[in-house]
């Protein structure tokens, strides 16, 4: 079970993440884009869902990642994410609630580049009973 | 010029299992209920099923060639009603329609539909797209 203090706790990543041209047109190929000059619309999700598993499964917060299912997924992005990029990552829980024994987290994912903000995403995370 | 109540013609994207090891790869997600029919199966899963976000991608680019490209996507969420089932030596559908639902300064919001075999496999999938 989640620790309730961690509720509202903004995490923030070790250290800045960067994104490569070859990542952004592997992940484009997969769904048939052509265009490689920026980053799909949720390409986003492979810089930011393995600190969020990392931050849930600290023995602190106390996430057990092995019984997470995605329940939903949601973007804001200002502007697209291209190669180059070095963003500073962090993550808050925002909510977490409990639901026919299954518990309910939703993370808020912020990638910040030289200070500006260029996409939030929310994950919310249904933890099996 | 779009308008309200537009609807937007229906698309079918194929998926099948190297797809998912390719989507595995690009995204860093290598849960094994994605590759590996055995252990999809037992942790109680019909066979093995597709990662969500795969879905939301593929929904992503049906989105994005509408607005033309993808830097047109400023907003994009869904709930994940139902797995897309990906058995062996399979190409399952995933359809994908969506109707305009709001248009707010320059851009447009998306209501979608996806389905695959006829079942609704995301649900509340919303777009906002410059246009």
């Amino acid at each position: 079970m989640l620790n309730p203090d961690s509720v509202g706790r903004t995490f923030h990543g070790a250290k800045p993440v960067s994104v490569t041209q070859s990542e952004i047109s592997a992940f484009a190929e997969v769904i048939g884009e052509s265009d490689f000059s920026v980053a799909p619309p949720t390409f986003s999700i492979r810089l930011t869902l393995e600190q969020s598993q990392a931050i849930l499964s600290d023995p602190e917060v106390g996430l057990d990642w092995s019984r997470v299912v995605h329940g939903d997924q949601k973007f804001e992005i200002h502007r697209p994410i291209v190669a180059g990029d070095v963003f500073v990552t962090s993550a808050t829980i925002e909510s977490h609630k409990v639901l026919a024994g299954n518990e309910i987290v939703t993370v808020r994912s912020d990638l910040h580049s030289t200070g500006d903000l260029v996409l939030s995403s929310w994950s919310t995370l249904v933890v099996r009973a | 010029m779009s308008e309200v109540g537009e609807v937007l013609a229906e698309r079918v994207f194929w998926i099948d299992r190297e797809m998912l090891k390719r989507y595995a790869d690009a995204s860093g997600d290598q849960n094994p209920i994605h590759q590996d029919e055995a252990f999809a199966k037992s942790v109680g899963l019909p066979d093995v099923i597709a990662h969500g976000m795969l879905t939301m991608a593929l929904v992503g680019k049906y989105v994005s060639d509408w607005g033309g490209g993808s830097r047109t996507v400023k907003e994009f969420s869904a709930r994940f009603v139902k797995p897309v089932i990906v058995p062996s030596g399979e190409k399952v559908d995933l359809t994908v329609s969506a109707t305009v639902s709001e248009l707010v300064e320059g851009c447009a919001r998306l209501t979608i539909s996806a389905t695959s075999k006829g079942v609704k496999v995301l649900g509340m999938a919303k777009a906002l797209v410059a246009f």
